[in-house]
């Protein structure tokens, strides 16, 4: 995994009462903390999307599960609690020409983030660097617990 | 004049060729027996796959002497059609043949049919007398809105109604609006149609309001498995008779049968399409009013005679005279089939050609589900797709591709809509270690 990055885990969700307990069981009977979560749905099926504490042991054990899962890399951008943040963080990414193909919000006791996918993942990572915002890496998350 | 289930017909019988239709059981019998004859001795000198066939099991033309030696001719079957792609079995020189159509196969490959000009005469008789059995005439002004092409049912339709002479509104299938507008503008008074599609016409008819300036009397239906539930409902919703006509391709198109107003099994034209009903394992005869698997044989076709071809629908046969006075044995509405083609708005479908598209899409493995229901009255077809691992992704754009792609494939391979639905890999319910292909929501009975 390139630096700047952290592995977020997808899950296929089948539209249909339960599939997201189900989800939730495999990773808790695996001692799996999810600290961020977020559904895109459509009317036949949903992906969960999550940052959790343990990516690839959580896609193997819910593959084995019967899942579809896979890890994808994706941007964890540290955003201060104040006005017109994430203003500036948008910003910054139009001006260098990057699309956002998704995103959803990550918020701990101590930690605000916003979880990224761009068009283009590496120029993101030095493009927010360049201008002062802080990534999260993996071993940062396991701090949040 | 208006007549539906509650309002019996006040005329008399119309009966199109009375001598045949109204035929003794002798005379029928030495008929066909004479015939059978004529067309053994036809395939066998010039057919090679039936001379084949018959040497096979030690058969001559002279060992055929009548309808009793009728158990011992081997069958055909559909797989032989396709083997002997495209032209293999015609029995009369190309230039003998005028017409040819087509029905979709199980591997992508059609099933070809060829007809010589008598055989369009015959086709159009046979028509012709269900027709005239659902009351229609030279008088009357009908709309065929089965699709026109390769596919039998708009041009056998066409021809039969040419042939009582009717006036003929070639509509095919499509825009329904324009199809009510003209059933009121001209005065349409028969309709022959797939029987979803003519629910749906009727559903049409009130939502524009017209019921009151339709004059139509009699509706001819068939091409895919209706109940008789079914038929009452669209004699009540059109204030009309409806008739069952029976026919496949293979052995000529629609009109092989047709039920009367009594609509106490469909009468078959017995001088044109032998009958036979076999045991569907050990394919014996079985006795009258027992189920079994329709079996015809073409006794009057020249262009591609079939000789006791295996129609794979299960039927039961009665030769008592019906009260409409027509001696021709009944056949009773259909029971099922033995194999496991889908019939999903007038289309052939076997779950196979669904599995070659999914191959030829990519993406997604080989498992899959095919869940057909009647929604409106008018079929639905959905497939369940198992993902492939490797396609599975975090972008929902991504899965929506696949999923258009798949749905694409399959449209293309059996010609239908189709609704995919993809699921996770290895959730496709298994039985026996055989998954279960079809679920058919549709009720029949």
């Amino acid at each position: 995994m390139a630096e700047g990055f952290v592995r977020q885990l997808t899950v296929f969700i089948e539209n249909r009462v339960g599939t997201l307990e189900e989800v939730a069981k495999v990773l808790k009977e695996n001692e799996i903390n999810i600290y961020s979560i977020s559904l895109a749905d459509t009317s036949e099926y949903g992906l969960l999307r999550m940052i959790v504490s343990d990516p690839d042991k959580g896609s193997s054990i819910l593959k084995g599960s019967g899942f579809s899962a896979r890890t994808t890399d994706v941007v964890a951008v540290r955003l201060e609690n104040k006005v017109g943040t994430l203003a500036s963080l948008f910003g910054t990414l139009s001006e260098a020409g990057i699309g956002i193909e998704y995103m959803y919000a990550m918020a701990t006791s101590t930690v605000g983030a916003m979880i990224l996918k761009t068009s283009d993942g590496a120029k993101a990572v030095e493009v927010l660097k360049t201008a002062g915002f802080g990534l999260l890496d993996e071993a940062g998350m396991f701090d949040l617990k | 004049m208006r007549y539906g289930a509650n309002h019996a017909p006040e005329r008399g019988t119309m009966i199109w060729n009375e001598t045949k239709e109204c035929m003794s059981r002798d005379e029928m019998t030495a008929l066909q027996s004479a015939r059978l004859v004529k067309q053994v001795n036809h395939v066998y000198h010039n057919v090679e796959f039936y001379r084949k066939k018959m040497q096979e099991v030690g058969l001559e033309p002279g060992d055929i002497r009548g309808l009793e030696d009728i158990e011992k001719l081997p069958f055909t079957t559909k797989a032989d059609l396709r083997d002997n792609y495209p032209f293999g079995l015609f029995a009369v020189p190309k230039s003998e043949i005028v017409r040819i159509h087509a029905s979709s196969g199980t591997t992508g490959k059609a099933t070809v049919v060829g007809y010589t000009r008598r055989d369009l005469d015959t086709w159009a008789e046979s028509v012709a007398r269900c027709i005239t059995m659902a009351g229609l005439g030279r008088d009357d002004t009908i709309q065929v809105a089965y699709g026109y092409g390769l596919f039998t049912g708009g041009l056998g339709a066409h021809y039969g109604a040419e042939c009582v002479g009717a006036t003929v509104v070639p509509q095919s299938t499509g825009n329904t609006k324009k199809l009510v507008t003209m059933m009121v503008d001209f005065g349409v008074t028969g309709i022959m149609c797939t029987p979803s599609y003519l629910l749906h016409i009727a559903e049409v008819v009130k939502e524009m309001g017209v019921e009151s300036q339709i004059k139509l009397k009699s509706a001819i239906c068939g091409a895919e498995p209706w109940t008789e539930k079914m038929r009452l409902q669209i004699e009540e919703q059109l204030h009309i008779s409806a008739h069952d006509i029976y026919g496949l391709s293979e052995t000529m198109g629609p009109g092989v049968a047709c039920d009367c107003q009594y609509h106490k099994g469909l009468h078959i034209w017995e001088d044109y399409y032998l009958p036979e009903i076999v045991d569907k394992d050990t394919f014996k005869h079985v006795a009258d009013g027992e189920t079994g698997e329709l079996v015809l044989t073409n006794l009057q076709k020249e262009g591609m005679p079939l000789i006791r071809y295996r129609t794979k629908d299960l039927t039961s046969i009665t030769h008592e005279k019906c009260e409409c006075g027509r001696t021709s044995a009944r056949i009773s509405r259909f029971k099922g089939r033995t194999d496991d083609m889908l019939i999903i708005r007038g289309v052939n479908v076997f779950p196979s050609q669904i599995e070659t598209a999914l191959l030829e899409a990519g993406g997604v493995t080989p498992q899959y589900q095919i869940i057909v229901d009647r929604v409106n009255n008018l079929d639905t077809l959905e497939v369940l797709v198992e993902m492939e691992e490797s396609s599975f992704s975090d972008e929902v754009k991504e899965i929506e591709a696949l999923n258009k792609r798949v749905a694409h494939a399959i449209q293309q391979m059996i010609g239908l809509a189709v609704k995919v639905k993809l699921v996770a890999p290895k959730t496709l319910e298994r039985s026996m270690g055989k998954a279960v292909r079809v679920i058919d929501n549709r009720k029949f009975d």
